[in-house]
């Protein structure tokens, strides 16, 4: 039962790590999309910076200052 | 894993023969490079340093033409459009081809984008630059290809 296990095992990292490959840098074109890009809609920006910072309970957050009270 | 074995041994090295152009279906028309020092460099329409190397570049070629420098920059971008859109908006002061099917990228395995390839009047790669740091690689550039136009041909 456990060679069965230990093989199961094996067959599923060959399969699962034989498709990782490296995206080489000539095929970065879809990456480089500005619509990839995390802070492309400023609005959005804005307000996931302040949930992060009114909740997080940190002192201030991403050089936005702030007292970290959750009340601004 | 063999495959990227491979194409690393695949890797164009300083010292040797750089591949010839004309071998890879490359879309546009090459410029005569024979005996010339040739500046290959590896750019694409979504890469913004490339764009920002550009105007460096074109001055780059007029100046050192007569002298016997052709600058042949080679994009990878998969895309006709975005490639020709570029080109017209850029208008840059020297020849463009395209690796539309990226085998020449893959072939000398380029590092980053831009990657530009100094090749001397022999054909043999002599420098490779990878990235485009403003004045200081322009200078670095600069101050190499002289050096290989004075070289007895």
């Amino acid at each position: 039962m456990n060679k069965r296990l230990l093989l199961t095992i094996l067959a599923g990292l060959a399969a699962i790590l034989s498709g990782c490959t490296t995206v080489q840098p000539w095929e970065r074109a879809a990456l480089a999309d500005y619509k990839m890009r995390p802070d492309r809609d400023a609005l959005m920006t804005v307000m996931t910076e302040h949930i992060y910072f009114s909740r997080e309970a940190a002192t201030g957050g991403r050089g936005v200052g702030g007292s970290g009270c959750g009340c601004n | 894993m063999l495959g990227s074995a491979l194409s690393a041994m695949a890797e164009v090295k300083v010292g040797q023969p750089f591949p010839r152009l004309d071998a890879f279906g490359l879309e546009g028309a090459l410029p005569e490079t024979s005996g010339k020092v040739v500046l290959v460099d590896f750019w694409a329409s979504w890469c913004a340093p490339c764009r920002a190397s550009f105007p460096s570049y074109s001055t780059l070629q007029k100046e050192l033409a007569a002298q016997g420098f052709v600058l042949v920059a080679v994009s990878v971008d998969k895309q006709a459009g975005a490639y020709g859109d570029f080109l017209k908006k850029y208008a840059p002061g020297f020849a463009t081809v395209r690796d539309a099917t990226q085998r020449l990228a893959a072939e000398v395995k380029v590092p980053g984008m831009p990657t530009s390839y100094l090749i001397d009047r022999h054909g043999v790669l002599r420098a490779v630059h990878v990235g485009f740091h403003g004045d200081s690689s322009v200078r670095e550039i600069r101050d190499q290809i002289v050096r290989l136009l004075e070289e007895k041909p």
